[in-house]
């Protein structure tokens, strides 16, 4: 297997960018890879990049634009310790620092500008390492809203229709879902997605994609999905005497 | 003491966002409040046919803010109230002849002057419902029952939460007790969880809401009605006034008998 050229990493503010390799062509071309095998989960997001002490030209910069704009997605920020790099960067319009504390939806660890962010997650693979990180929020995810995160994803709060979590690892709704859940957005086939009332517009796990039928009024109980045998079968949470 | 900003805003349209304004605008002069009601819909007003006072408009908003006029001279009084202002919006502009900035400032200086600013949002999440937002201390959310109303109304309380976390409360528009015994309808206890804000307002459906609005004499001026009531309800409840939700009627015999059931 080749060296990884990169990591990507989800956080709060948007995915970073860590470049483990001195070749920017290898960098953009993991990139490239990275984004093409999870194509839903990065589609419209935005991207800081982290990129140490190299110096980035407006090439480099033009070059990693290209790429992001055939996903849909916003080159935002670009964190560097270099003096050109930052100065190219403002030239363009991009932000060298991040905001300050935003709401407390991440882990400590991820929320501010730290340069020295703990490298706990694994080079961006299909794979995401399950049991990792898990994003916990308490709120209702209204219309419109979405939670997008690479590990495993909590909501304590109900999911309306026109919303959607989707989540590289599991997705566990303590409330109703009511709209559109997609676990192992990365790939995984082993995610799962739990809610006290399931009852989304659509389940979607890895390549997997369900629909809850039609017409039938179920007994609201909690509900399991997950991928059995090449399909998505929904089971109710069972409980022991 | 500055007066309280209300805004009036549903996401959708057609739900009864200017009627409602209209109403609890005059609910509150009723009340001896003094008002001032802010047509936001730049380009579609309405708000000044259902108030009656189409014929005496001279300026508008817009022609305050590029100024034109004086702020009082863009006030239309209200002819039954003496208390009660509307500034209409300009019928031959677009929405972005406004910023966000500029209606903050409208609103502000509206509020110096009276006990309550009431702003009729167009429909819509875009700019007209983000300068109608903006100033607003309360927004009343408006939504009927039905699926494709409650999604949009609860996009909006999102929108209002992750960006200017302004208050929001319920107003259910539309309601027919009848349907809703019969369960074709959602009742609104269905529509308050799932939009999970505090409600001010319960209307039921009546027609006769309409041809007050078309005469330009708002059904809440009709005291024997019960959407009449139901309107002066909220503008008790915006007072601070602890008023019970009248309980929905059950369908009479008689329209059980006519009923298709």
């Amino acid at each position: 297997m080749e060296e990884m050229a990169l990591t990507l990493k989800g956080t709060q503010q948007g995915i970073v960018l860590r470049p483990l390799s001195d070749s920017w062509e290898d960098v953009l071309q993991g990139l490239e890879n990275a984004l093409q095998d999870a194509e839903a989960f990065f589609r419209g997001g935005r991207l800081i990049a982290e990129i140490g002490h190299q110096e980035l030209t407006k090439d480099m910069l033009a070059a990693l634009r290209a790429i992001l704009d055939r996903y849909d997605m916003e080159l935002w920020a670009v964190l560097s310790d270099n003096e050109t790099t930052i100065h190219t960067a403002r030239t363009h319009g991009l932000r060298t620092r991040l905001p300050g504390e935003t709401v407390g939806l991440l882990p400590k660890e991820q929320s501010a500008a730290a340069p020295t962010l703990p490298d706990t997650t694994p080079p961006s693979s299909v794979r995401t390492d399950l049991g990792e990180h898990a994003l916990v929020v308490q709120r209702t995810l209204r219309s419109g809203q979405s939670i997008k995160y690479p590990g495993h994803v909590i909501l304590v709060g109900d999911v309306n229709p026109g919303a959607e979590i989707i989540a590289g690892g599991h997705i566990i709704v303590w409330g109703k879902m009511r709209g559109l859940a997609h676990a192992g957005a990365l790939g995984d086939e082993h995610a799962l997605i739990c809610a006290i009332e399931l009852t989304p517009a659509q389940l979607r796990i890895a390549g997997f994609f369900g629909r809850p039928p039609e017409g039938r009024r179920r007994k609201l109980v909690p509900e399991t999905a997950k991928v059995s045998e090449g399909a998505i079968v929904v089971e109710p949470w069972h409980t022991r005497e | 003491m500055a007066g309280k900003i209300v805004t009036i805003s549903s996401g959708k349209g057609g739900v009864g966002k200017t009627t409602i304004t209209a109403n609890i605008g005059l609910g509150l002069a009723m009340l001896g409040a003094r008002v001032i009601c802010i047509d936001a819909d730049i380009g579609l007003r309405n708000l000044d046919v259902m108030l009656g006072l189409e014929n005496r408009i001279v300026y508008d908003i817009i022609n305050y803010i590029e100024g034109r006029c004086r702020f009082r001279q863009a006030l239309v009084r209200d002819k039954r109230f003496p208390e009660l202002f509307m500034m209409p919006a300009a019928q031959t502009r677009a929405k972005d002849a406004i910023s966000v900035e500029q209606m903050k400032s409208v609103a502000h200086e509206a509020a110096q002057m009276v006990d309550y600013v009431l702003i009729d949002s167009p429909a819509g999440i875009e700019h007209g419902f983000r300068c109608a937002s903006a100033p607003a201390e309360l927004v009343l959310v408006v939504a009927n029952p039905e699926i494709a109303s409650v999604r949009d109304a609860d996009r909006v309380v999102g929108l209002l939460e992750a960006e200017t976390n302004t208050p929001a409360r319920l107003i259910i528009n539309r309601v027919k007790p009848e349907m809703v015994f019969r369960k074709e309808m959602l009742a609104p206890e269905d529509v308050v969880d799932m939009l999970a804000i505090d409600l001010i307002g319960l209307i039921p459906e009546d027609p006769e809401i309409l041809t007050a609005s078309n005469r330009g004499n708002p059904i809440v001026l009709n005291n024997g009605s019960l959407a009449g009531k139901a309107f002066l309800d909220i503008a008790r409840r915006l007072q601070g006034e602890d008023v019970p939700f009248a309980p929905l009627k059950p369908p009479s015999f008689f329209q059980r008998l006519l009923g298709s059931h």
